[in-house]
């Protein structure tokens, strides 16, 4: 072989390994969009802007809940190089360990990317660190809007913005590690509507991580949509009022204007002040508060389920009314055999039967409206009659959950057949096994804010509006929803009796709540007594006033307080005469309610 | 030197290797400006950046390239064996007073100037190369010619791999393509060639680890011995295709004789390095291989290869990468450079820089190929050889599928050393092939 022929043979391979670099040029450039992807998650970043929280307002614009900055102090090790460890430390308020821990954990998420080193430092403590942050490279401090409460009250009512859980990200992609989500109250409910809508701004990054420039000049920016103020119900003078009220007691109130459903207070005491979870100090707080034996965090006026008791007799008798059981003249013996009674009565009429809270008089009525002797089988009869009053009964309603805005209610309970079949067995029961819930107790359970609403129901003669906290999101006002009556299926005419019966409660000499009386106004109420042993008894009273076009119905709860007459009636007067008047006129029951304490056992 | 013979040598100078060149030399420069551009020094002549450097590298590439096409031929003859001894002394040198770079002991300091005795290597050992060959003339078919052509190689080499620089080295390998074109036989350049690719691959792939379908995490020489064995199956499937039938079995015989012997010596040179040598011995193996002085190589590798998938079709455009922009590719502006070009000027403009070097190669065989002077043909292969090496090497690194092995893109990679190595290669051999008709009759 000539060795001249060689060149074309090394030329060959030569070529060869050319076209073999254009082969794999054309596989990485063109034909695979890997290598595409992968430069873009290295160059470029979506810096999400978040939009400014919605502010919450009371009834008359005045602010509740605000905005605050706070900072978090982030790392991006790679920016990082040798720095003063313990002057760190002592600038941050760290100890070593902690520093290392976090630094070793932020190193395994990521190298390029952030990490929080620590969280939640008010804006005061950051001024004094971000002064000395430049001496130490890859530290920076990033903003978070978190809640500032301005008169630190409604905390239950207003519910917690924290941090989101991974639960919270896993559900909704709107949010990111760190993001803070409204957890419970009226941030939970209407977080969609005060979140807004984030904005994003695409840039390009250095291999440190530094952000270098917009990406195509910004033309896949978004910008961020600031989240809608709130107006809610509340009146924020009554709640701050009745919050001071309550302090030193377990127990609730709730306070609902008739003629709108609007919410004007809502206050589980113990409460704390919502501002304690906000903030550097909020982990430490939360534990004290999470394991307080007192369950402050526990919002009983939606939560907590009490025995109706006595105030039950004013269903009891507007249904009995309404289906023609008995009439405002029906007189019924107090006939003390089967159930108790107190007080000197014999042979009431339904106003006095009601006043003097007597016990019989709802047992024979209970039963009327039970045994209507539709079956021969008492057992059957008592079937169909439980069936058609339970229905009565939730209409005004108990057992249901109002279709309030408020989240995480419990519904109480309101007993059907099926329900005692539960306990006895079918057709082993009837109105003589189950005759306590005639006089609200047994099985029954409501909680407070049904027990408002039950107060609006009678202001109102006959229909309420869904108790709600929202008055307007934004401009829009109210949804529709709130603004539709719903009738408790008792005409007009039945009220009569009953309203006067409460009104005489408290005007009456002897009546059982002579402390509601208020100079000028004419308050209606009932006393409850829910049996609570061996503690004493949780006193609770339910009013409206005035008694023409009514302003304001009340529940009031004082757990372990005894009568009702006594804590629960003089509390709710207080709140009337400070709703309708803006005034006290008698210092001395404010101080006497200011002076005592309930704290259970 | 006479007026007349520098009219020759305008009249005769080969315009295209040194237009190609050139051309190279401009898209090189344009590729450093990118990728070593700080906001801090913009302009063309600013020479405290690195752009502004190279074009003062540059412009004494010229000098010495007028200097140097200039010079008799005959010179460079005589030049041979002189410069082949005073750089073998240097690469000694550098050995003992050399400054550590980077783990390697290949660079004399004189002041902030540095200099790299090993790029000059390769020009003095071509050069001595093409001296002894030519002066053996046709007894190159002896054996004993033969080693002393190969010494000639390895005692350089050796001493470049004591610093180490295993890049550097495995372009001397290169010089094999001259000597078989002088006759070396060619299953001598196979098995040679094979072996220093198979040690290699064994090494690295030895100190990798590879996720194998069913059986996980292993050491990559599997990986390295299952591509064997499909390269020999392939190769059997090629011989039964395209050789007649009486010589299939012969055939048959050399492929699998090949296997077994590449098989067997990639599992000894792996078996050797993973279990016979002491850890501290085998780490400096593993040096000279770049491979512990450089642990983000697989980082490196990533994002070159990365920042050329973004350029996709027509790339970027000038200083428009991100990647290159914000220096994602450390060493971009040197042994990286061309993830920059594939970024910014992406496939059309990354082929054509390979088109260029394919064109300049081709061209200096041709050139070797017309001499009449046995001297300037081996030398002008021994050119060839070493620029297609250094582009083998290199971009075959930052595409991925070569080892990373840190050697210089020629007239890309930021650095006076390379560039100079390749202008004094470049115009040597033109001013040879300008004296063609001339000298050596
Ligand atoms: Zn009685």
């Amino acid at each position: 072989m000539n060795l001249s022929n060689r060149r074309y043979i090394l030329s060959g391979i030569i070529v060869l390994f050319g076209l073999i670099f254009v082969a794999r040029l054309f596989y990485l450039q063109v034909a695979s969009d890997n290598w595409k992807a992968k430069a873009a998650v290295l160059t470029e970043e979506k810096i999400r802007i978040y939009p400014s929280r919605g502010l919450i307002y009371d009834r008359e614009s005045e602010l509740l809940v605000a905005n605050r900055a706070i900072y978090d102090l982030m790392v991006t090790p790679r920016q990082t190089s040798e720095f003063d460890s313990l002057a760190f430390c002592e600038l941050v308020g760290i100890s070593m360990n902690e520093l290392r821990e976090k630094i070793d954990k932020a190193v395994r998420y990521s190298r390029y990317k952030a990490s929080v080193l620590k969280k939640q430092i008010d804006p005061s403590d950051y001024a004094r660190i971000s002064e000395q942050l430049h001496k130490y490279p890859g530290f920076f401090g990033q903003v978070r809007t978190v809640r500032n409460y301005q008169k630190g009250i409604g905390a239950h009512l207003l519910g917690d913005f924290a941090e989101t859980n991974p639960k919270d990200l896993k559900k909704d992609n709107y949010y990111r590690q760190g993001d803070y989500i409204g957890k419970s109250g009226i941030e939970s409910v209407y977080e969609e509507q005060l979140r807004g809508i984030k904005g994003s701004k695409y840039v390009l990054v250095d291999v440190r991580n530094n952000i270098q420039e917009s990406l195509s000049e910004g033309d896949y920016d978004t910008t961020a949509v600031s989240g809608s103020d709130l107006t809610i119900t509340i009146d924020a003078e009554l709640q701050a009022y009745a919050e001071k009220l309550m302090v030193n007691k377990l127990g609730s109130v709730v306070a609902i204007e008739p003629s709108t459903g609007e919410i004007l207070a809502l206050v589980s005491s113990p409460g704390y002040n919502p501002n304690l979870l906000v903030g550097a100090q909020r982990g430490k707080n939360y534990k004290v508060l999470s394991t307080d034996s007192l369950k402050p965090l526990y919002n009983r006026a939606l939560q907590g389920q009490y025995r109706p008791g006595s105030i039950f007799k004013m269903v009891q008798s507007l249904i009995a009314l309404e289906h023609d059981f008995i009439t405002p003249q029906t007189r019924i013996s107090c006939n003390r055999g089967i159930i108790g009674c107190h007080g000197a009565h014999s042979y009431d009429d339904l106003e006095g039967a009601i006043i003097h809270s007597c016990n019989p008089y709802f047992h024979q009525v209970m039963k009327r409206m039970v045994e209507q002797g539709e079956e021969t089988s008492r057992f059957k009869d008592s079937r169909l009659g439980l069936a058609s009053w339970n229905k009565h009964i939730k209409r005004f309603g108990f057992g249901t959950d109002l279709r309030t805005d408020l989240p995480g209610m419990k519904s109480g309970n309101v007993p059907d057949p099926s329900y005692y079949d539960g306990i006895y067995g079918e057709l082993a029961w009837a109105y003589s096994t189950i005759y306590s819930i005639s006089i609200g107790e047994g099985e029954l359970l409501v909680n407070p804010l049904q027990m408002a609403n039950l107060a609006a129901i009678i202001a109102n003669r006959g229909y309420y509006y869904p108790p709600h906290v929202i008055r307007s999101i934004g401009n829009e006002g109210k949804p529709e929803a709130f603004r539709t009556p719903i009738s408790c299926g008792v005409k007009e005419e039945h009220f009569t009796p009953v309203v006067n019966a409460m009104q005489k409660v408290i005007e009456q000499p002897g009546g059982t709540a002579r402390r509601a009386r208020i100079e000028g106004i004419e308050v209606c109420g009932k006393t409850g007594t829910v049996q609570n042993d061996p503690l004493p008894d949780h006193s609770v009273f339910m009013s409206f006033a005035p008694k023409e076009n009514p302003q304001i119905a009340i529940s009031v709860y004082v757990e372990s307080s005894g009568f009702g007459g006594t804590w629960a009636a003089p509390i709710s007067a207080l709140l009337i005469e400070k709703y309708l008047t803006d005034s006290i006129s008698d210092p001395r029951k404010e101080q006497r309610i200011l002076d005592a304490v309930f704290l259970g056992p | 030197m006479t007026a007349q013979r520098s009219g020759d040598i305008r009249k005769n100078l080969d315009w295209s290797t040194f237009a190609i060149t050139l051309a190279l030399v401009a898209c090189g420069w344009v590729s450093i400006y990118s990728a070593a551009y700080t906001p801090e020094h913009t302009a063309i002549f600013d020479f405290k950046s690195e752009h502004g450097k190279q074009l003062i590298w540059i412009g004494i590439c010229a000098i010495i390239g007028l200097v140097l096409l200039n010079t008799e031929g005959e010179f460079f003859i005589r030049f041979s064996v002189i410069s082949y001894v005073v750089v073998l002394v240097l690469l000694i040198l550098v050995l003992i007073i050399g400054k550590k770079v980077g783990g390697a002991r290949s660079w004399f300091g004189i002041g902030s100037f540095s200099i790299q005795p090993s790029e000059f290597a390769k020009t003095t050992t071509a050069l001595m190369l093409a001296w002894f060959i030519a002066q053996t003339g046709s007894k190159f078919k002896a054996l004993g010619t033969r080693l002393q052509a190969g010494l000639i190689l390895l005692i350089p080499a050796g001493f470049i791999m004591l610093q180490p620089d295993a890049g550097t080295v495995l372009v001397f390998a290169g010089f094999i393509f001259a000597m078989y074109r002088e006759g070396l036989s060619g299953n001598l350049l196979i098995a040679g060639f094979g072996a220093i690719i198979l040690t290699i691959v064994a090494i690295l792939s030895g100190a990798s680890v590879f996720t194998y379908p069913f059986a996980g995490e292993q050491s990559g020489i599997y990986m390295m011995l299952i591509v064997l064995t499909i390269l020999a199956g392939l190769f059997f499937l090629g011989v039964r295709t395209f050789t007649l039938p009486r010589y299939r079995k012969k055939n048959n015989r050399i492929v699998l004789l090949a296997l077994v012997g590449a098989l067997g010596f990639s599992y000894m040179v792996n078996y050797g390095i993973e279990d016979i040598l002491k850890p501290h011995q085998r780490e400096r193996i593993y040096v000279l291989f770049g491979m512990n002085s450089n642990p983000d190589a697989a980082y490196n590798i990533n994002n070159a290869k990365a920042a050329i998938g973004a350029g996709g079709w027509t790339g970027k455009g000038f200083m428009n990468g991100p990647m290159t922009r914000y220096k994602f590719v450390p060493e971009q502006h040197t042994d990286f450079i061309f993830s920059s070009i594939g970024e910014e000027w992406g496939f059309l403009g990354s082929t054509l820089v390979i088109g260029l070097f394919l064109a300049l190669i081709l061209r200096i065989i041709a050139l070797a190929e017309r001499q009449r002077s046995q001297f300037s043909r081996v030398y002008g292969y021994a050119v060839a050889s070493i620029i297609f090496m250094h582009i083998l090497i290199n971009i075959g690194m930052v595409l991925g599928i070569a080892p990373v092995i840190g050697i210089p893109l020629p007239f890309f990679s930021y650095g006076g050393s390379s560039l100079m190595g390749f202008a004094i290669l470049i115009f040597i051999m033109l001013r040879l092939d300008a004296e063609r008709y001339s000298v050596f009759r």
